[in-house]
């Protein structure tokens, strides 16, 4: 028995950014099944062990023991190319409506569609990037509807032979959401006109992308990590927080658990709710939805799109890294999962990590610096990893300076702030600052020798039994040596020093 | 281009150069020309090609663009109040004219069209003039762009003489189904001129202007052109740009030629034919010179279309088919067999099952196409506040009866739960139908039929009974179907009480091939006048002097005229 229990959230638009791709909306469809009457035949999804650190989250987990969720995720991939999907107007996103119409944006009598190129191919990139089977041959069919921004009437959209089906996307939980490996189905990804938006004619018909998950996520968390696997498929740089997503469902899940409970399972239609954020629920946006009649029919306008296997081979050689393959590579690198998520879900991120790590062996320590301070730093000043000043040349200086002993660790730290916010090169801070480390033996003993003169009475106590003030005489030599003399030596020749029977 | 037929050194090469209809024509034979064809000079064979008299005229300077103009806009003055061919007749032809013979003078590249006034189906963009696709909802509507034919039309020197009336937006077969007025027939102003593109069809037979574009979707440019005595081209689906052309059925809808001789017709197809950026369906194969191919009658052998295989559609000759309309196209049978060609009779069983399929096809999308048409963007908005009532009013108030049934059928069709009925077997006969004429094409070089199952009828005869009207298209909609090319040439008449009216046949070739269509129609039309003579009996004899001079239908209005006064 399932029950259409309700369609779509739709989160607000995301910002557009100048690479392939940018998403514009995820409209989630959930449906949810009762596990009370098919209890027998479908095993319940174990809830995440430490998936109870808010009170939502309980309560979700409190429902799950009685419903499952079913979570199938429609999302509508904007594409940002330059020219319109069926024309060859230029597109700008953001651009004056209507700044740019011609006869066929226009859907003016006599005009017709002619299809842009980069769209078929931005439709196999993600269909080869979502592991999915592209269909050689695919057409494009008009989707019927009454809507006053529908200049012609009807929508440009793939129907019953879409350019890709039978994907999926792999994704690794976050490890505060108990972690672990899922494997989501994509149902399909077709090529359609954007409808537009209401009374600005023209300002639509940029070219789109939908992507159909199979109904495989059963928590809020799970269609938000299914969104931000997506999103880094396609390659968006901005990471925007799914927690909107992930909440506007597991709001809606346990909305209509409590109908259920309550006998009102009656009042769960099929519809489009929306997410609001300022009372954290959903509410009713469009009712009586999927109701409709598209009357499908071919698109007579546009001939068949047809692939060749030469064609689909080049675009799949020229494709980026997928996001589950640079995890897997960092896995085998030796890194833990945090490091891993870390470093590979932000794909600028793991551009700036792979760039260091080409020049050093340390792997580890460019990832504990990655994730140390650069993120304390990135995080205190809102800076995405590209908007601070320091360079992942730089990142493998600092590193290599600090294993070659050039500098000490401690002056690494303070350099690499310097870096992050005002640029420069290692090399030439160094010099500029005079911060190469003192690791000259004699150089050092001049410095020891000069606070033991100094400092009798400690000295005194020292080697009267008070072993500890050790500690005191090496915080003074560094202080003396303005923090460059070399640790190492420092303590060596001190114990030497402090421990000399004169 | 013009020049095979203009200057009789170049055509005697192409004559040479002439192909023998063998099955597969791969090599090229050398013809010899007996002695005597070559002392005779080209001469103005019959029916000359306007636009090649035009051309050399005005580049002689024998005379002027302007006096052209004026002749045929003189014409029209006197015919139009009578026929009602336009909707729209431009006011800048005269001085279009004056640019063309300043050109001459200064001695510049006039383009192969230049001076020639072409008359444009009202469905078919034109940015300077209306285009209401005959419908109350594009009442005033003036595009933005023209379209692309009409920019090639433009770009080859022709002169925009009007926009011509239709059955709105090109559904129907009469022009009565036209918002604005019903166009009558040149031939006898009582009949109707056959549609949609009746007013293309009327203009060209009245000499109203030159040559027309009309649009063909189930045969609305041959059934016309059969009507009104003149030639009429449907090209092959996507061999012209479909770029401004108001949509009908989009998978069918051909914008077609219609001029007073077969060279006219390639003439003008020549200079609006090829791909288009602006329309992915259409093609882009190479198109080759169609005049080339033409031949003058001077230079015939005895039988120019030896070889040719013609296959008679026998579905086309039998019940529902008026007995002189079989007659005249037997006569034209026996013509082409005097002319060298084998004729068979090929059955195509589908044949019958292509017009409901027509139907179900062509108003499903149209239903679709004539979504945009919401009365908020176009047309005369009704007064109301709730916005569905602008929608619905404005749409039961703009469309036709014949509109609003076309959209109530294919709306029907695509629901769900009729798709497979309807839509998805329609779709199947269409494949069915594109196989069958494959396969006689495979054996044929040309298949013949009637353009209509009748000569014109009287104005309001089928007015109120569509189905009649639909089925008068039986001859052409599976050409469409399966989207060819066919050419229509007039063949005879047919005896209606006192009315003498013409009858065309159609000849339906392989796609893309118009270049054969064009040279066969081309020898046949120039032979015609002595086979029909001799074939048939004195009470054709005023109606065939018509023809075979190609005489002047305008003879025929004016005593119309006269009649009634
Ligand atoms: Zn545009």
């Amino acid at each position: 028995m399932a029950l259409t229990l309700f369609r779509g959230i739709q989160t607000r638009p995301l910002l557009p950014y100048s690479t392939a791709f940018s998403a514009r909306k995820h409209v989630i469809f959930c449906s949810m099944q009762s596990t009370q009457t098919e209890a027998s035949t479908r095993s319940k999804q174990q809830a995440p062990s430490n998936f109870t650190e808010t009170a939502r989250a309980k309560a979700v987990e409190k429902v799950l023991k009685d419903f499952e969720a079913i979570i199938g995720i429609e999302t509508h991939v904007q594409l940002s190319t330059t020219t319109k999907a069926f024309c060859s107007c230029a597109y700008n996103y953001g651009s004056q409506p209507n700044s740019c119409v011609c006869p066929v944006c226009m859907g003016l009598p006599g005009a017709l569609p002619v299809l842009n190129s980069k769209v078929i191919k931005c439709a196999v990139m993600l269909g080869l990037a979502l592991n999915c089977k592209l269909s050689l041959s695919s057409k494009f069919d008009r989707k019927q509807y009454f809507y006053p921004d529908l200049p012609k009437g009807y929508q440009i959209s793939q129907f019953d032979i879409p350019i890709a089906t039978n994907g999926f996307i792999d994704v690794d939980l976050p490890l505060e959401f108990g972690g672990g490996h899922r494997r989501f189905g994509i149902t399909r990804v077709h090529m359609e006109e954007d409808a537009g938006k209401l009374l600005h004619t023209g300002s639509g018909r940029v070219p789109l992308l939908e992507i159909v998950s199979e109904p495989d996520m059963r928590t809020g968390i799970e269609a938000a990590e299914y969104a931000a696997e997506l999103q880094r498929v396609v390659e968006i740089k901005n990471l925007n927080s799914f927690s909107a997503m992930s909440r506007a469902i597991d709001f809606e899940i346990a909305r209509q658990a409590e109908l259920y409970n309550q006998a009102q399972a009656d009042e769960i239609v099929q519809e489009t709710r929306l997410w609001e954020e300022g009372s954290q629920k959903t509410v009713t946006m469009r009712k009586k939805e999927g109701l409709a009649d598209y009357r499908y029919f071919p698109e007579p306008d546009l001939p068949e799109v047809i692939l060749t296997e030469e064609y689909v081979n080049g675009i799949r050689d020229s494709l980026p890294e997928l996001p589950e393959m640079k995890r897997r590579r960092y896995e085998q690198m030796g890194l833990t999962m945090q490091d891993v998520l870390f470093l590979a879900n932000d794909v600028n991120v793991a551009e700036f990590f792979d760039a260091t790590i080409a020049n050093i062996s340390d792997i580890k320590l460019a990832a504990n610096w990655i994730m140390g301070d650069i993120a304390a730093y990135m995080k205190n000043e809102k800076l995405s990893i590209n908007e601070i000043k320091l360079s992942p040349q730089e990142l493998s200086d600092l590193i290599g300076s600090i294993k070659s002993g050039t500098i000490s660790g401690k002056i690494g730290k303070e350099i690499l702030l310097e870096l992050m916010e005002k640029g420069g090169t290692v090399k030439g801070l160094i010099e500029e600052k005079d911060l190469v480390q003192i690791v000259d033996p004699d150089e050092i003993e001049k410095i020891i020798d000069k606070v033991i003169a100094n400092n009798p009475k400690q000295l005194e106590q020292y080697r009267g039994g008070k072993t500890k003030l050790q500690g005191f005489f090496a915080g003074q030599v560094m202080k003396e040596s303005k923090g460059k003399a070399n640790p190492g030596l420092l303590n060596k020749i001190l114990v030497e020093k402090l421990n000399a029977k004169s | 281009m013009l020049s095979s037929v203009q200057n009789p050194r170049v055509l005697l090469l192409h004559c040479r150069r002439s192909k023998p209809f063998h099955h597969h024509h791969h090599h090229h034979h050398s013809k010899s020309i007996h002695a005597a064809s070559l002392a005779h000079p080209i001469s103005a064979s019959i029916p000359t090609s306007q636009i090649q008299t035009i051309q050399k005229s005005i580049l002689s300077r024998e005379k002027t663009t302007r006096q052209f103009a004026e002749e045929f806009l003189n014409r029209l003055r006197l015919t139009e109040p009578h026929v009602k061919s336009f909707l729209h007749v431009s006011e800048t032809v005269l001085n279009e004219a004056d640019e063309i013979d300043r050109k001459i003078d200064r001695n510049e590249d006039i383009g192969p069209l230049a001076g020639v006034l072409v008359a444009v189906k009202d469905n078919i963009c034109t940015a300077d003039m209306p285009s209401t696709a005959g419908s109350k909802l594009l009442e005033n509507y003036r595009p933005p762009y023209d379209a692309t034919a009409v920019k090639k039309l433009k770009e080859s020197g022709a002169i925009i003489v009007g926009k011509t009336n239709l059955d709105e937006f090109g559904m129907g077969s009469t022009t009565e189904g036209s918002a604005y007025h019903v166009t009558a027939n040149p031939w006898n102003l009582e009949y109707v001129p056959g549609g949609s593109s009746g007013g293309s069809a009327a203009a060209v037979s009245a000499r109203q202007c030159v040559v027309s574009l009309g649009s063909d979707t189930g045969g609305s440019v041959r059934q016309p052109a059969s009507f009104c005595g003149v030639v009429g081209l449907k090209p092959t689906y996507g061999r012209v740009s479909r770029y401004g052309l108001v949509a009908y059925a989009s998978s069918l809808d051909v914008i077609g030629c219609i001029g007073t001789s077969v060279a006219d017709a390639g003439i003008l197809l020549q200079s609006i034919c090829g791909h288009d950026n602006l329309d992915a369906t259409s093609s882009k194969r190479e198109v080759s010179d169609f005049t080339s191919q033409f031949i003058s009658k001077d230079y015939f052998e005895s039988q120019p279309l030896k070889g040719l295989r013609v296959g008679v559609i026998s579905e086309t000759l039998g019940d529902g088919v008026d007995q002189e309309v079989v007659s005249s196209i037997r006569g034209a049978i026996s013509h082409l067999e005097e002319l060298g060609c084998t004729v068979t009779e090929v059955s195509l069983p589908s044949f019958s099952l292509g017009l409901p399929a027509y139907f179900v096809l062509a108003s499903s999308e149209s239903s679709s196409n004539l979504s945009r048409y919401d009365g908020i963007r176009y047309g005369n908005q009704t007064v109301s506040d709730e916005l569905s009532a602008v929608y619905g009013g404005s749409r039961a108030n703009g469309f036709g009866p014949e509109v609003k049934r076309r959209i109530l059928m294919g709306t029907y069709a695509l629901s769900a739960g009729y798709y497979d009925a309807y839509y998805k077997r329609a779709q199947q006969v269409r494949t069915v139908v594109q196989k069958s004429f494959k396969a006689a094409l495979d054996v044929h070089d040309i298949l013949i039929s009637p353009a209509a199952p009748s000569a014109a009828y009287k104005i309001g005869e089928k007015k109120n009974d569509p189905l009649a009207m639909y089925a008068g298209d039986i001859m052409t909609v599976n050409v469409n179907m399966a989207g060819l090319p066919a050419l229509v040439l007039p063949c005879g008449f047919v005896k209606d009480g006192s009315a003498s009216l013409p009858v065309g046949f159609q000849m339906i070739g392989s796609a893309f091939d118009e270049e054969k269509l064009l040279k066969v129609g081309h020898i046949f039309e120039q032979t015609l006048q002595d086979m029909v003579v001799a074939m048939y009996h004195p009470p054709w004899n005023p109606g065939l002097l018509f023809l075979t001079s190609m005489a002047d239908p305008l003879v025929t209005v004016v005593f119309a005229i006269v009649k009634a006064a």
